[in-house]
């Protein structure tokens, strides 16, 4: 079966040969490709002639894994989930980035100090950042809620709470709204006094939880009144609040994010036309660029100040990006090596934990 | 069809040395061509479909029971280690060679970039050491001997003699840890079988839920969907075919649009409560949580299965002449005899038909559990999602999906025992 996916793929891609002033590069599509075109590609071609053909593609992990398995390589530039990026590098489907070719910051700090805590990998770079913050309707609190243990506070904030039926983020989240630092978080989930801490904290609200399984259960819940309060993933809650005008805010502290990032594939057909693409879209004034079509946050920490509205043409888009420092202040970044570790024996116990009573 | 012809017409007179044909061939012959060419016309008729059956169900089925079984990620990567526990056996001290072939090994496969292949493997096994053997992986150059001292000091946990003993285990390319996890059990360093801490015990439990809710909604659509069948069976033609499109529209209706409803419905601020509060049977703050629990599970899972058992009892009861129940009745027997001597025996095929068909399709529900389940009603099948799609072990997703498929089997064989699967009726 892995041959005839292979062959196949390699059939249909033979078609789309690169010519050699063109850069082919494969992303999720939908508003999110949008967004990488309108801030990246048009602005690339404008200022180098070097055509950019778009490819869209379910994850693009995939079709990379099998070009790469063909030895017949058509895209050159792949976007792709931090998991992914980083086990497909292990695997050795990826060319190495050297930092080097990044550029530097307007102010002239290194791309390696101005680029967010790891995002920047051996073979591929981060160029948005999104996050599983907690929202809730407006409608129900005179106070409104501020911190993540208020998430976790039913006394003072009563009402239904929403999560994610996973282990992961929920731990996090349950570690920092027990006061534990961002920084020490993982350190502390390695122990079993923290799990233990951690699951004891989700207990408080075990009772009154509503558990999401997909992405667009969060936004409908709150809607419906089903929950007061639930975690979500930040781009949910910007386009239920500000495309659909509903009663939702985001509380940032206690959010945990994750990165999606660009790599290029081994054997790429324009590798030089690659390395000088992700040079570009990974340049400041891109990812703030990009912020204006989607409310995922810019990987570097200079782009922050120069987002500006989004398409509407009103709404301020820093307010919405979990890379303002604003929203920075107590985050923190998803560890992929900790999730691959143990996410099967963190996701067991998470279940026996959810179906005793 | 014109051999056939032939030969029938030299049946008539029996000449010498057997039968022959118009033209003068043995009869045998002649029938035995005739026959081997409708055969090959059979077979090359119903050949898309095997072909088709072969690629997409058995083969896959067979991959899946070998995944289960079978997963060669490390001795494929660490052949000295390897060779090492096969000439070693349980019991042996992992001394310096024991460590000299692992640095090898280790050193190999960080530069052909297999390392992360090796570490998964082990890591399903014990957590966090996938990114030991990555992290080792990339100092394993600078490593020098004595190996046992160096790997000691870069990480005590490459002398757990756990580590070891799991090593051992996953050298071999067959092995039934698979099959153990899937049962919360494992095996310790002398590969002696015991069972997981009892806070990660969930697939036995979940195993046996799942096949009690399967039997609760089997047995709620057989109380719903018997009365309903009943009647459109009873019904004039011209009046049942109006009904049943009530049971079909909702059966060709999006599963994800059904059970999404089921939400509307059912919710604390829903239709239902609503409705209840406004009638004044519960007040505002006495809102009954019907769904996201084992009870939005079973009623949004019943709804969605019951088509699945009205349609073979339907097809069952429509033939049954009505004037068997009359003549019980005119007999003597009262009407609960006649239905549940005369009537109900009748409807067997169709009871098993439709139990079956609910059940195994309940049993293998995914979607509804995950979107309406709630922590209670989850299902085996979310987690072999959650394997498949989340921690990429498909060998634990394989060999949880066989066990179910086992169970199942085992089920069809009891019902084959008890009412005979001859007696099967689908429509």
């Amino acid at each position: 079966m892995k041959k005839l996916l292979i062959l196949s793929t390699a059939l249909t891609t033979v078609s789309f040969a690169v010519q050699a002033d063109e850069v082919a590069v494969m992303s999720w599509g939908g508003a999110y490709t949008t967004s990488q075109v309108e801030a990246y590609h048009k602005p690339f071609t404008a200022e180098t002639g070097i055509t950019v053909v778009s490819i869209d593609a379910d994850n693009p992990a995939t079709p990379i894994k099998a070009q790469v398995e063909a030895g017949n390589v058509t895209v050159d530039v792949v976007d792709l989930e931090y998991p992914d990026a980083v086990r497909m590098c292990d695997e050795g489907l990826l060319e190495p980035i050297d930092p080097a070719i990044l550029s530097a910051a307007p102010d002239g700090t290194s791309a390696v100090d101005d680029f967010l805590p790891g995002a920047i990998t051996d073979c591929a770079v981060t160029t948005i950042v999104f996050s599983t913050v907690f929202a809730y309707d407006t409608t129900k609190f005179a106070v409104a809620p501020t911190k993540i243990a208020d998430f976790f506070d039913l006394e003072k904030f009563p009402g239904k709470r929403g999560l994610r039926k996973s282990a992961k983020a929920n731990l996090e989240m349950a570690l920092m709204a027990d006061g534990v630092a961002a920084a020490d978080v993982y350190a502390m989930l390695e122990t079993p006094e923290g799990l233990d801490r951690a699951f004891a904290m989700l207990d408080k609200v075990k009772a009154d939880t509503v558990w999401w399984d997909a992405g667009a259960q969060p936004p409908q819940l709150l809607a419906d009144g089903e929950v007061a309060m639930t975690t979500a993933y930040n781009g949910r809650i910007f386009a239920a609040a500000v495309s659909e005008g509903k009663p939702f805010a985001t509380v940032w502290d206690g959010q945990v994010y994750e990165y999606d990032l660009f790599a290029i594939p081994k054997g790429a057909p324009n590798m030089e036309n690659a390395k000088k693409f992700i040079t570009f879209a990974t340049s400041t004034q891109a990812l703030a660029d990009q912020a204006k079509w989607i409310s995922y946050g810019p990987a570097r920490k200079s782009s922050g100040p120069l987002v500006g509205l989004y398409q509407d043409g009103k709404t301020e888009m820093a307010a919405y990006m979990p890379t303002t420092a604003a929203n920075l202040t107590n985050a923190l970044g998803s560890s992929y090596e900790f999730w691959v570790d143990r996410d099967t024996e963190l996701n067991e116990r998470f279940n026996a934990w959810l179906s005793a009573n | 069809m014109a051999d056939m012809s032939a030969s029938n017409s030299s049946v008539q007179d029996v000449p010498e040395g057997g039968l022959k044909t118009a033209d003068g061939r043995p009869l045998k012959a002649a029938l035995a061509t005739a026959q081997a060419r409708s055969r090959r016309r059979a077979f090359l008729l119903v050949a898309p479909l095997l072909i088709f059956i072969i690629v997409t169900f058995i083969l896959p089925i067979g991959q899946m029971l070998k995944q289960s079984v079978h997963n060669d990620g490390f001795s494929a990567n660490m052949p000295r280690t390897t060779a090492w526990f096969d000439a070693n056996p349980y019991g042996v001290d992992h001394g310096e060679a024991a460590f000299e072939a692992l640095v090898l090994d280790i050193r190999d496969a960080a530069e052909a970039k297999s390392i992360g292949v090796v570490g998964t493997r082990v890591n399903y096994e014990i957590s966090g050491t996938r990114s030991l053997f990555t992290s080792t992986g990339r100092r394993a150059k600078t490593i020098e001997p004595p190996y046992k001292e160096a790997m000691t000091a870069l990480d005590p946990r490459w002398n757990d003699p756990d580590l070891w003993g799991t090593m051992r285990q996953v050298s071999r390319d067959y092995s039934p840890n698979f099959f153990l996890a899937a049962l919360d059990l494992t095996r310790d360093n002398d590969g002696n079988i015991e069972r997981v801490p009892e806070d990660r015990r969930v697939y036995v439990d979940l195993f046996v839920k799942t096949f009690l809710l399967a039997g609760l909604i089997t047995f709620t659509c057989f109380v719903l969907g018997f009365p309903v069948a009943f009647l459109l069976a009873r019904l004039p033609m011209k009046t049942s075919s109006l009904l049943m499109i009530l049971v079909l529209l909702p059966f060709w209706t999006s599963l994800l649009v059904r059970t999404t409803s089921w939400m509307v419905l059912l919710q604390q601020q829903g239709v239902v409560n609503n409705l209840l509060v406004w009638m004044g049977v519960i007040g505002d703050d006495g809102r009954i949580q019907m769904i996201y629990n084992q009870t939005g599970t079973i009623i949004a899972m019943t709804h969605i299965l019951l088509p699945f058992m009205i349609l073979p009892l339907y097809s069952v009861m429509r033939p049954i002449p009505q004037t068997y129940v009359r003549a019980a009745r005119s007999l003597g027997a009262t009407s609960w005899t006649a239905f549940r001597r005369v009537y109900l025996p009748q409807t067997l095929p169709g009871i098993g038909a439709g139990s079956l068909l609910v059940f195994i399709l309940a049993v293998g529900y995914y979607i509804t559990p995950a979107l309406v389940g709630g922590a209670s009603g989850q299902l085996i099948s979310n987690l072999i999602a959650f394997h498949m799609q989340d921690s990429l072990n498909w060998s634990m997703a394989s060999a949880l999906a066989s066990l179910l498929l086992g169970a199942v089997l085992i089920l069809y064989w009891i019902y084959d025992r008890l009412v005979g699967i001859d007696n099967l009726k689908l429509g």
